[in-house]
């Protein structure tokens, strides 16, 4: 097996045709755009935030399997967590598809994006998800952009 | 097949010493021959200096080789007058030219441009800001979702009120040749100039701009085996004489004082500052090496390999074609495959050595048209051959079964 293939390994095949949370929330708390004008790859975040709790997370759009399976790992990570466990959580993945650098026990499943940081320009689809997740929390009207 | 001698002609391109390489992207950019290269490095190593000015055997010859290409570029495309051709560094600067020089000095509010939905983003953005500066209204000939032009309405969208038409030649996304003769002529009716985008269809057949008789156009060096920064606009000479200067500065003026300056002749007008010499010189020699093959002969053998491709990519189940249902059309090919991101399905082409291009192609209202938000495109050139179809038909099916 190539590193490209080990990189589309099982998870994110499975997650790209079955991306988990893929809807929209009705009354989400919190909300973001992400856009990568390069690809074209567009998604949406929607969070209900209560006491400080991740209670509801989902996502919609469209865009390569990379991101749509980081979205949807997104998703499944983030959900019953606080919001400085969201942002830590961002922070690690930030470092590990940039290094693919990971502690096991703080990223769990997320590990098996780490192979992205040998595709460089793909780390930019793994992230976008993330960036639009960080500006949802931040209240940012802005789009998140990566490219 | 139709023939050329393709294992001379790839031996002609240090790229391809690499065997592992099959690049499906020269609509993007073209690799270049030794004979481009040498030209610039010659120039370079033994007899660089600036033109124009030197009063010295480098100079002259230098200026000599300048004016050389520029000849040579205006006998390719048929311009009566050297004149008329003005280097600039690309397509997207020519247009620009246009958009400052002579759209923003001659356009008013009630005047209408007309464009089309099947542009390259460098043929919308221009004369939109033109638009939004002048009060002009920007108009679109629609595409059908054949990937042809929609010319149902061509007598509504082209009135008394249109006062530029500017066009893509030949599509970047789908390979659509347009008719740009039959919307040239309407154009006339109403005296609107003409602009034509040819950065597509002059790497790959005869274009004669005396026979289309349009009033501008514009092509880039890269995409025709020549080097960056370098293409041009062709212009009717008593529109760039009436024109004002794009860019101002040295070499493109008469006399200077204080107060005032008077312009050089064309073209010298719109090339302010030392010129793209080497840029030009190889441009040339890229000309040459067209010339010496043959532009209808390379034509031919595109349009033989695009029949293969078509053939074969059809083959694949659940792999969609967008355009070259009907018409003219370039060797060009964009394509999705389902149930493979075209970013995805361009990483894997690429572990098999298969260079094309994923993405929206600086094309987004096509995608939009289509409902898509990229696609995959092949791209064919005068070193392309069936055996790369071959492979890529062998990764496409390869990685169709991965993700399924």
């Amino acid at each position: 097996m190539n590193e490209l293939q080990e990189l589309y390994q099982q998870v994110i095949i499975d997650h790209n045709h079955n991306p988990r949370n893929f809807h929209k929330i009705k009354h989400p708390s919190h909300s973001a755009k992400g856009h990568n004008p390069l690809c074209g790859d567009k998604f949406n975040i929607f969070l209900t935030i209560k006491d400080d709790i991740i209670t509801e997370i989902s996502f919609t759009g469209s865009g390569c399997a990379i991101s749509k399976a980081s979205s949807s790992l997104m998703t499944e990570a983030l959900l019953g967590k606080t919001v400085t466990e969201a942002q830590k959580l961002f922070d690690l993945v930030h470092n590990m598809v940039t290094t693919g650098l990971a502690n096991a026990k703080d990223i769990g499943k997320l590990a098996v994006l780490s192979g992205v940081h040998k595709f460089p320009v793909r780390v930019k689809c793994a992230i976008l998800p993330w960036h639009t997740m960080k500006n949802a929390l931040d209240k940012s009207t802005q789009t998140a952009i990566t490219e | 097949m139709s023939k050329l001698d393709i294992n001379k002609i790839r031996s002609d391109f240090p790229i391809f010493a690499d065997k592992s390489l099959i690049y499906l992207d020269s609509a993007a950019t073209t690799h270049k021959p030794k004979q481009v290269i040498n030209a610039i490095s010659n120039f370079y190593s033994n007899y660089y200096a600036n033109v124009h000015r030197g009063i010295y055997e480098l100079g002259m010859k230098a200026t000599e080789a300048y004016q050389s290409a520029r000849q040579n570029i205006a006998n390719f495309i048929n311009a009566s007058d050297w004149r008329s051709i003005v280097f600039t560094g690309g397509t997207t600067e020519s247009i620009n030219l246009v958009a400052y020089s002579w759209a923003r000095k001659n356009l008013k509010t009630g005047d209408e441009i007309l464009i089309t939905e099947m542009e390259h983003h460098s043929n919308i953005v221009p004369w939109q800001l033109a638009a939004e500066e002048t009060g002009v209204l920007l108009k679109y000939i629609p595409i059908n979702t054949d990937g042809t032009l929609d010319l149902s309405n061509i007598d509504k969208l082209i009135t008394s009120k249109t006062k530029l038409v500017s066009i893509i030649h030949q599509s970047n996304v789908f390979g659509t040749i347009n008719p740009i003769k039959k919307i040239i002529n309407h154009a006339k009716k109403v005296n609107a100039i003409t602009f034509i985008d040819a950065a597509q269809s002059i790497p790959h057949s005869h274009v004669d701009v005396q026979d289309l008789d349009c009033d501008f156009l514009a092509f880039s060096g890269h995409k025709m085996l020549g080097p960056t920064s370098i293409g041009v606009l062709y212009g009717k000479t008593e529109l760039l004489d009436s024109m004002m200067p794009f860019m101002s500065g040295g070499d493109m003026i008469n006399s200077v004082t204080m107060t005032e300056s008077t312009w050089n002749d064309i073209p010298y007008k719109f090339e302010a500052g030392t010129p793209k010499i080497a840029q030009a010189i190889g441009f040339g020699a890229a000309i040459d090496y067209i010339n010496d093959i043959g532009i209808d002969k390379i034509h031919d053998y595109e349009q033989s390999l695009l029949k293969v491709a078509l053939e074969k990519l059809k083959s694949i189940d659940e792999l969609e074609i967008y355009g070259h249902q009907t018409g003219e059309n370039g060797a060009v090919i964009s394509f999705n495959l389902e149930g493979v991101h075209p970013h995805d399905l361009a990483q894997f082409l690429d572990q098999d050595g298969i260079a094309v291009r994923a993405g929206h192609h600086c094309a987004q209202p096509i995608m939009n048209k289509l409902e898509v938000s990229a696609t995959i495109r092949a791209s064919f050139y005068l070193y392309n051959t069936e055996e790369e179809i071959d492979k890529l038909c062998a990764s496409l099916r390869k990685t169709q079964s991965f993700f399924n």
